[in-house]
Order: structure tokens, then C-alpha cells, then sequence
């Protein structure tokens, strides 16, 4: 037994620094973000040992950062409402109403999830050109809108509803709008939420599509946009540090704070936890 | 009548519902789809009208050595990912899987953290890591080499190095599958084969690793669908060189597109990429079926 004991404390222990040598480059990022520019270079020790926090002005100061803030939170906030709204409406559709093609539509959802939308962005961008959308917001938005899992997700949540919260809502003279938003969207909040966050993640973090719709700088989003300071500071690893701590600022804390509901929805979305 | 009526009216109020999401998909999915189709048929610039070429384009990628290049590296980034991923995956989900508590949930963020991040805040974090002269890594590098490596500027590193790093990035997406899936296997069976006798080794092998085998083949797929799409690494840190040595599929789809202005083999390229990952896509959700996902 005492075996077993010693054994389980190693693997334990084990465990435990792995995970510090996984988050390591993450905390040498904020270690470095938080020394002066001359000590990143001159003084190599592993520990945290400065709060000097001038390169965070310099990043806030001088780059158009604020500006990229504006920009991610904009298209990234408006993406996360359209998509969990168009999905749940399809979703309660496929799921609740029987209307002619709902077979067929169910197929281009789930065709749609196997198309590779990274091939698709040479005519994407040239839709978005004679739309006269290049270097704007609905320019990065629009592509973005189509994220087939929440449909499925959503249909899966909504098909186990009992039947009966339907028709007694159908006997009270409910159209079906009135029963989407009043009884099916807060018997599901807890998905909505998790589905909203994790769109949120992707869409925050959604490198290849607004790197090409965007050539204006003050039109970049956030993972775009820091890509840029290197060259305006040449080798300035503290300033680029703190720029990036900064780009991962937002995605961090909200999944930090909602880190119970992006596990569920990583597990249900990828159809293991039904 | 009134029935016809009502019917008419549902059927009307199901279309209002779905149409938001059936006209976004058709706008700015299937209609690109065709056209990319279509483009890659003729010798069109970036914008603009061009002359129909037939099979023109597919043909000059058979003897483009840069199409070879990309493909081959599209390929090699696939070997250098998927399993390794997936097994250090399932190793770390085994580990965090015997945690209890408080701590379980702290192991289970630091490994998944990495995945939240922007790309870019990802290959800056790596850069700076790597840096020749400064690079915390660099001492690591030095006792393997013999010598500091810019490894974004060596043909013989840079793809390993970008594995490694899509691979810190991404892996803890496949620890929490990993996670779902040993949570879903009964604890009786555990019960049962300890009451046989079975050491922990048996009970692995025996029990853990049969009853993972779909979440197993749904990472491994889902990975290789991922990985096929490569581009935001490679541009970021090696810009597909040196001596396109990480050039990928996507990148030439860019470059040929934006830099060099040839949209209808731009498209070509792009159209061989979307029907390897449709055929992979198809074969993935078949296999998930016959695997018993499908409720």
C-alpha cells in the first residue's frame, strides 16, 4: 500500500512539472514583457525579478494597439451574436418544424462543416472585392458567420426538450419565434453561454482571413495588427512581449473565468459528451 | 383550407428561420466554391476577367517543382504532427486523469491555455524563445547541435520547429477529448479487471485503450484535417523559406493570388487542397460512424 503511495506521489509530481515546463513559455513572455530592454538582454535569470512596466506604455503608446482593440472587439462581439443567433434559429428549425427540404438542409450543414474555408479565400476575396468590402468590418465578418457545429449542437440540445414544454407552449397560442426565445433559448443558456465563449476564442484569434481582407492599419484586428510591431521596433523583445501579453490578454481571462464552459463545449462539440 | 393555410404559414415561418444561415452559406460559401472551381479553368489575374484554359492549370502543376515542394511539405508537417500530438495528448490526459480536485482542474488549464492564444502571440513567444543571440532555448539547441541554430533560417529545422510549436499550441484541444473520453468509460469495468487480478498495465491495454479507440481516430482525423490547412506558422516565422523549405500548399494559394496576381492558378492549387481535405473529411465522418458516434 505504502508503494502504491510513493508511486502515485512521483506521478503526481511528475505531472506537475510538466505542466510548468508546458506554461514556461508563457511565463518567460511575462517575465520578459515586465524588464526593462536592456536587462532582457543582459540578464538572462529564469526568475521574475522587475516590475517595470514601460514597455507596456510604450506598446499602448506607441503602436495603434488601442486601435486593434477596437477593431478585434467590434468584428469579434458582432461574429459571436450573429453566428449563436442564425445557428439556433436553423438549429430550432431542423429540430422542432417539419417543413419540406429539412433533410436536404440538414446535409449542407453537415456538408458544410467539410468544407476548408482556408481554400476558399482567394474567391472569397474576390466576392468581397466587387462587394467593395475589402479593409472593413463587414469585410471580415461576413466569411466568418458560418460555423456549422452550433447548428448541430444546438439541434442535438434542442431535440432533447421534452415534447410537452412544445405543446403546452403551441396551447397557449405561442407562435414559433415565441417559443425559440421564450422557452427553448433559456432552457439552453448554459450551451449558449459555452458556445458563445468558444466562438468568441476563434473568432478573437482568426489569423488567415482578416490578414488578407485588411491592408489598412488602422483597420487590423488584434493578432493581425502585432505582427506589425516588429517591424516598427526592430529587436525590442520586451515591447514585443508586452504586446503580445497584451493581444492574449482578452482571450485568457475569458477563458479563465468561463474555463468550466469551454471544457464542456470543446467536449460536446467534438460529439464525445452528448 | 384553413389547413392548407396553416400549413403554408409554417412552412413560411420555417424559412424565415432558416434563411439567415442558408444565404450567408450560400453567399459566401458554396458560391466561392464554385468559383474557385471555375477560376481554376482559366488564366484569370487576382481581379479581373480571364480566358478559358481548360485543364491548362492542373496540368502545369504536375510539372511545377514548387507544387511537388509544397505538397511533399504539406506532407512531412502531417507525419511530424498528428501522431506525435495525439500520443502526447493521451499521455498528459492519463496523467491529469489520476488528479483529484482542485488540482486536476489547475494541470488541466496550464496544458489547455496555449490553445486560446492567437496565432501571432503564439510564433512570438517561440521567436523570441529561439532568438540566436538572446533565446532562452537556445542553450538546449547548443548541447543538441553543438552550436546555436537560427532555426527559422535552417531547411533542416524550420518544419520540425514549426511542428513543435503547433504542437504546444494545439495539444491541449486534444487532451480535454482525450479527458471526455476516459470519463466515459464505466468505473465498473476498472472494478471488474482489478477483481480479475489485472495489473495497471493490463487494465491500459485491456480496457482504457479499446474503449478510447474512437476518441483516438476522432483526434487523429480531426488533426489531420487541421494540420493539412497550414499557413499562419509558416508565414509567420520562416515565410515558407529558406529555400521553401517550408513552403506549403496554402502559401503558394497566397502567393500565387496576392503577390504574383494569378488567380486562376492560384485557384488551381487551392481547388487540389480542397478536394484532399473534403475526400479526408468524408473518410473521417464515415469512420466516426462506423466507430458507433453517430446516435
Amino acid at each position: 500500500m505504502t508503494m502504491r503511495r510513493v508511486e502515485n506521489g512521483i506521478v503526481t509530481g511528475f505531472t506537475v512539472i510538466a505542466a510548468l515546463c508546458w506554461i514556461f513559455p508563457l511565463y518567460w513572455a511575462l517575465v520578459t514583457s515586465l524588464r526593462s530592454e536592456e536587462n532582457v538582454t543582459a540578464n538572462p535569470g529564469l526568475l521574475l525579478d522587475e516590475f517595470n512596466f514601460s514597455s507596456y506604455m510604450s506598446a499602448v503608446f506607441d503602436t495603434k494597439l488601442m486601435i486593434w482593440y477596437f477593431n478585434s472587439i467590434g468584428t469579434a462581439v458582432i461574429v459571436t451574436a450573429v453566428v449563436v443567433l442564425i445557428s439556433m434559429m436553423c438549429a430550432y428549425a431542423l429540430s422542432q418544424i417539419q417543413f419540406p427540404g429539412r433533410r436536404l438542409l440538414y446535409f449542407v450543414v453537415l456538408g458544410s462543416f467539410m468544407i476548408p474555408a482556408q481554400a476558399l479565400v482567394v474567391t472569397q476575396f474576390i466576392l468581397m472585392s466587387d462587394l467593395g468590402l475589402i479593409n472593413t468590418w463587414a469585410g471580415i465578418i461576413l466569411p466568418q458567420l458560418i460555423v456549422p457545429v452550433t447548428i448541430i449542437v444546438y439541434k442535438q440540445f434542442f431535440d432533447a426538450v421534452p415534447k410537452e414544454m412544445r405543446e403546452a407552449a403551441v396551447l397557449d397560442g405561442g407562435g414559433e419565434y415565441t417559443i425559440l426565445f421564450r422557452v427553448y433559448l433559456p432552457l439552453n443558456w448554459g450551451i449558449t453561454t459555452a458556445l458563445a465563449i468558444v466562438t468568441f476564442i476563434g473568432v478573437w484569434n482568426a489569423f488567415f482571413w482578416p490578414f488578407l481582407v485588411i491592408t489598412s492599419e488602422d483597420m487590423m484586428t488584434i493578432p493581425v495588427g502585432i505582427t506589425q510591431v516588429n517591424d516598427a521596433f526592430g529587436v525590442a523583445y520586451a515591447r514585443i512581449m508586452s504586446v503580445a501579453m497584451l493581444a492574449a490578454m482578452p482571450v485568457v481571462l475569458a477563458y479563465l473565468i468561463f474555463q468550466r464552459r469551454v471544457t464542456e463545449a470543446v467536449m460536446i462539440s467534438s460529439g464525445i459528451k452528448g | 383550407m384553413a389547413m392548407l393555410e396553416n400549413k403554408r404559414k409554417k412552412n413560411l415561418i420555417a424559412l424565415t428561420l432558416v434563411a439567415p444561415f442558408l444565404i450567408v452559406f450560400l453567399v459566401f460559401f458554396f458560391y466561392p466554391t464554385l468559383k474557385m472551381f471555375q477560376l481554376s479553368l482559366t488564366d484569370a489575374p487576382l481581379i479581373g476577367e480571364g480566358n478559358w484554359v481548360g485543364f491548362d492549370n492542373y496540368v502545369r502543376l504536375l510539372s511545377d517543382r514548387l507544387f511537388k515542394t509544397s505538397l511533399w511539405n504539406n506532407i512531412y508537417f502531417v507525419l511530424l504532427t498528428v501522431v506525435p500530438t495525439t500520443l502526447i495528448a493521451l499521455g498528459i490526459a492519463l496523467m491529469i486523469n489520476r488528479l483529484t480536485g482542485r488540482l486536476q482542474a489547475l494541470i488541466m488549464v496550464l496544458f489547455f491555455l496555449p490553445y486560446v492564444l492567437p496565432v501571432s502571440v503564439v510564433t512570438q513567444v517561440w521567436m523570441w524563445m529561439l532568438d540566436l543571440q538572446f533565446g532562452v532555448l537556445q542553450p538546449l539547441i547548443s548541447l543538441l547541435a553543438g552550436k546555436p541554430i537560427a532555426v527559422f533560417k535552417n531547411p533542416d529545422w524550420v518544419m520540425p520547429m514549426i511542428a513543435l510549436i503547433t504542437i504546444w499550441w494545439t495539444t491541449g484541444f486534444n487532451v480535454l477529448l482525450f479527458i471526455a473520453g476516459l470519463r466515459n468509460i464505466p468505473s465498473e469495468l476498472y472494478e471488474a479487471a482489478a477483481l480479475d487480478g489485472a495489473t495497471t498495465r493490463q487494465q491500459f491495454f485491456r480496457v482504457t485503450w479499446p474503449l478510447l479507440w474512437p476518441v483516438t481516430a476522432l483526434v487523429l482525423t480531426l488533426q489531420l484535417i487541421l494540420q493539412l490547412k497550414l499557413f499562419d506558422q509558416v508565414y509567420l516565422t520562416s515565410n515558407g523559406g529558406p529555400f521553401n523549405s517550408s513552403y506549403v500548399l496554402l502559401m503558394q494559394v497566397y502567393r500565387e493570388a496576392f503577390q504574383l496576381n494569378h488567380g486562376g492558378y492560384s485557384s488551381a492549387v487551392a481547388s487540389v487542397l480542397f478536394i484532399v481535405i473534403v475526400v479526408v473529411s468524408v473518410l473521417q465522418f464515415q469512420l466516426l460512424r462506423i466507430g458507433g458516434r453517430g446516435k
